[in-house]
Parts: C-alpha cells; sequence; structure tokens
C-alpha cells in the first residue's frame, strides 16, 4: 500500500529537490528559479510538510533542471536551512546545505529608497551578511539592514 | 602618514588615536583659521561638489582651503551642471578627479560619498550624504568639547538632546564620544528616541547611558547639552512633526541650577530650540563650535593632501 509520505516525496528521474525550506518560503523559491506559471518543467510544490527538525517545511522539485551558484545563494538568503539534492537517474549524486555568503553583490535591492544604490548610478548593490539565520544584511553604502520580508527585496 | 589619500567618509572609520590625531593637527591650526595664510595647499586645487543646499558646511570647507593657500573649484547647487542633464554621480567624480587633488562632496542620497570612494583616485571628503554620514561635523563638536570643558572628553557628562531618530550628526557624534567613554544621557519625545542598533552598540560596547524624554532631568549633571532641531523634513508625515515640533527649549531661567562651567552645543541652524537670551551667558558655545569647523577642515584636509607643517 502506498502511503502518504511516499507520494509527497515521490522520487524524479533528473533534477533537483529542493529540501528543508522555511515554511512559507516555496513560493519565493519558486520566483528565485524564475519559474512562473508559463514554465514548461514539470515542478511540485510542498507546503508545510510536517517536519521532525523544522517543525514544518517546504519541498519544491524541479525536473530535468539544476541550479546554479547564484540561485542556490540568493535561496540561502530567504531560507538558510535548505538543502538542495541533485538527482540524476533516480539517484542522489549531490546533496548539500545552502551556504549563505559573506556578501551579497547584486542579488537584494536595498530598503532604504534613498540609498545611493537605489539609484541610475552604475553599481551593484552590496550587502555585508551581519547574521545567517536569521538572515540580516547590512547595505555596504548607506548601511541599511535588511531583516525581515528579505524576498520582496530580491532582485 | 596614516591620512594620506584616505578617504573621510564615516566617523566609524576612526579609532580614537586617528580622532585624537585630527583634534591636535587642529589645535595648531587654530591660530591660522582665526586670522592668517599658511601654504600648506599651495598648488593644490579641492573641488567642492554640493549636490545639495549647505550654508555653513560649504564655506567652512572653502575658507579652510584658502586658509591653507589653496583653490576651490566646484558648485552649490546641482541645477546648473550637467547632472542637471542626467549625468551620474559615478561620470561627475571620475571627471573631477582628474581636474582636482580632492573632491569634498555634499550629497542627498545616502552613501553617496561611499559609492565616490570607491571609484575616486583622489580622496574623498564627505560633507553630508542625505541622513548617513557628516563626519567633519562630528569632528568639530569633539574638538569643541575638548576645547571648552574644563574636564577631559572620557570624564564629561554629555546630554544629547532633541531629534535623537532623524539626527545623522548625533548618532555620529554618539559612536565617537562612545570611544572615549563618555557618559551619555539621551532626551527624546518617545517618537525621536535613539535608534536602537546605537542603543545595542553602546550595551555591546559597556557604555553608561540614561534615556528620558524630561529634558529637567539631565540639567543639573551636564556637563554639555548638546541640542539638536526637530528637523521637519525628515518625517514622513507632518503631522508626527507638529506632535513634537518644540518639544525642548532652553531659557535663561533653566540655567539657575546648571553646573558653572556647563557648555551649551548645537550643530546649527536652530530654530526655537535656544532662547536667544541664552547667547550672552557663558554657557553659549554654538557659535564657537560653528568657527571651530575651520580649523578642524583645515586639519582634515592638510592631513589627507600630506601637507606637512
Amino acid at each position: 500500500m502506498t502511503t502518504e509520505r511516499e507520494l509527497r516525496v515521490k522520487p524524479i528521474v533528473n533534477g533537483t529537490v529542493i529540501d528543508h525550506i522555511s515554511a512559507g518560503q516555496a513560493l519565493n523559491v519558486l520566483k528565485i528559479l524564475g519559474i512562473t506559471s508559463h514554465t514548461k518543467s514539470v515542478v511540485s510544490v510542498l507546503m508545510n510538510v510536517p517536519s521532525g527538525h523544522m517543525g514544518a517545511k517546504d519541498v519544491v522539485k524541479v525536473e530535468d533542471r539544476e541550479l546554479d551558484p547564484e540561485e542556490v545563494e540568493t535561496i540561502a538568503l530567504i531560507s538558510p536551512k535548505t538543502t538542495i539534492n541533485i538527482i540524476r537517474n533516480y539517484e542522489v549524486v549531490e546533496k548539500f546545505r545552502v551556504e549563505t555568503p559573506r556578501s551579497v553583490v547584486g542579488l537584494v535591492r536595498c530598503g532604504n529608497p534613498n540609498c545611493i544604490s537605489n539609484t541610475n548610478e552604475p553599481l551593484e548593490s552590496r550587502f555585508f551578511v551581519e547574521s545567517e539565520d536569521p538572515v540580516r544584511l547590512r547595505c555596504s553604502y548607506c548601511e541599511f539592514v535588511l531583516e525581515t520580508e528579505l524576498a520582496e527585496h530580491l532582485l | 602618514m596614516i591620512f594620506e589619500r584616505k578617504h573621510i567618509i564615516s566617523t566609524k572609520d576612526f579609532s580614537r588615536d586617528e580622532i585624537d590625531l585630527i583634534l591636535d593637527r587642529a589645535e595648531e591650526l587654530e591660530p591660522v583659521a582665526r586670522k592668517g595664510h599658511l601654504d600648506l595647499l599651495k598648488n593644490k586645487i579641492i573641488a567642492t561638489l554640493f549636490f545639495e543646499p549647505s550654508t555653513r558646511t560649504r564655506l567652512s570647507f572653502d575658507t579652510a582651503v584658502k586658509r591653507l593657500g589653496g583653490s576651490t573649484i566646484g558648485f552649490d547647487t546641482a541645477t546648473s551642471t550637467s547632472i542637471a542633464k542626467g549625468e551620474t554621480l559615478f561620470d561627475t567624480i571620475k571627471i573631477i578627479e582628474s581636474y582636482a587633488d580632492a573632491i569634498i562632496l555634499r550629497h542627498p542620497r545616502e552613501g553617496a560619498a561611499r559609492m565616490a570612494s570607491e571609484i575616486s583616485s583622489v580622496p574623498i571628503i564627505n560633507a553630508g550624504d542625505g541622513a548617513g554620514h557628516h563626519p567633519t561635523q562630528t569632528l568639530l563638536d569633539m574638538y569643541t568639547i575638548r576645547k571648552e570643558c574644563t574636564k577631559g572628553i572620557g570624564d564629561l557628562n554629555v546630554a544629547i538632546v532633541g531629534d535623537l531618530r532623524y539626527g545623522r550628526t548625533v548618532h555620529s557624534l554618539v559612536y565617537a564620544l562612545s570611544l572615549y567613554g563618555t557618559k551619555l544621557s539621551f532626551v527624546a519625545p518617545d517618537q525621536l528616541k535613539m535608534p536602537s542598533n546605537i542603543i545595542n552598540y553602546l550595551k555591546r560596547g559597556g557604555i553608561e547611558f540614561f534615556e528620558t524624554s524630561d529634558l529637567n532631568k539631565v540639567l543639573e549633571d551636564a556637563d554639555v547639552i548638546y541640542m539638536t532641531r526637530i528637523q521637519k523634513e525628515r518625517f514622513p508625515d507632518p503631522s508626527e512633526y507638529l506632535k513634537v515640533a518644540g518639544s525642548y527649549r532652553i531659557t535663561t531661567d533653566m540655567l539657575a541650577g546648571v553646573k558653572d562651567d556647563m557648555i551649551i552645543m548645537h550643530p546649527l541652524p536652530r530654530v526655537d530650540e535656544i532662547e536667544p537670551g541664552v547667547d550672552s551667558t557663558k554657557h553659549a558655545k554654538y557659535f564657537q563650535q560653528s568657527f571651530y569647523g575651520v580649523p578642524v577642515r583645515m586639519a582634515v584636509l592638510s592631513l589627507v593632501l600630506n601637507a606637512e607643517m
């Protein structure tokens, strides 16, 4: 008999399982990956799955796609406990936890509307990571601290 | 020389020794700032790029350059420049760095001076970036305290009054005073209290401080009363401004119980925070404070341009 749990985590042939996403962040992960309603990929989204460690978590499975480092780095900003499983021919060939970088360049918009980085100057936004979990970013130009609703500031 | 070609962006970039070095140099230059002339910046051209209006800061920088024998180029309003045509600050800096030996920059955007320092081959001196930093204001405040108080900076009780939330000058001043272990009192209405990041910084550093909304609670013990204007332009909601406008005012009557050598400072311009009658008392030091901007800015310029005394 097939259990409910087995249905949720049904293996994929090739692709990426993004696991241990902070509950409620799955849709933001899709946004980071550029997955919209127009996508042709096979995508599974699980939200508020019971989790021993986290209480509740989200999971995203994307078939026939592996993530690039910038996407992984960005996911770490909104969900620092996320694990990435690379699947090839049903096998988990690589599994790792996302790592919050020491600085974040060009991925996040400063929350200070008067910051020089929010103008037409030819510069990329740049933040120092002050805290990894929860993530706190300090703008290296204006020193504004981003610590809540980070997903809304993703570029 | 630790300051040679160094950018002056934020007081937070300085150690206590570096602040002392600038104040020592200002002390040496003060007689020249009053009525003199030196050739320390002879043949040096300093650009003053003021993208927003300023009177005291711009004129005191201008005076500092000229007292040291240098000359200035620049503008005091961006409307008559290529910026009005849409030129970026990036391009302006890249152009002016080839004209001038140093650039004094005032800009309405926070972080503008930091960005300029990353692309400029000549020293950038931040003369105020929006609600961000204004390091030479803090340095002249420190110089005033050192010159006009009878005790050392670390032995003082400094009360800072008014707009502690939006006031950029007080944030930098608190940081600089904390390097000396100065005892601090903060007087503000609830809406304008010192931001939590600064309070947390003081707690982490074990710096003694006291918060109140009642000015009368700090008058008796204060060695310095640092008044600030409640800045209408920083309030997103005008009705919030009206709730706190005119919260604090120093009057001559209030000076009856203060320490004999207590001094009153204000970064100016003032509106109604200090009764004009206070101006003629021995406690009033705000006009002197404004003058001290000249020797302090002379010190900064001579240090970053490695002009030996």
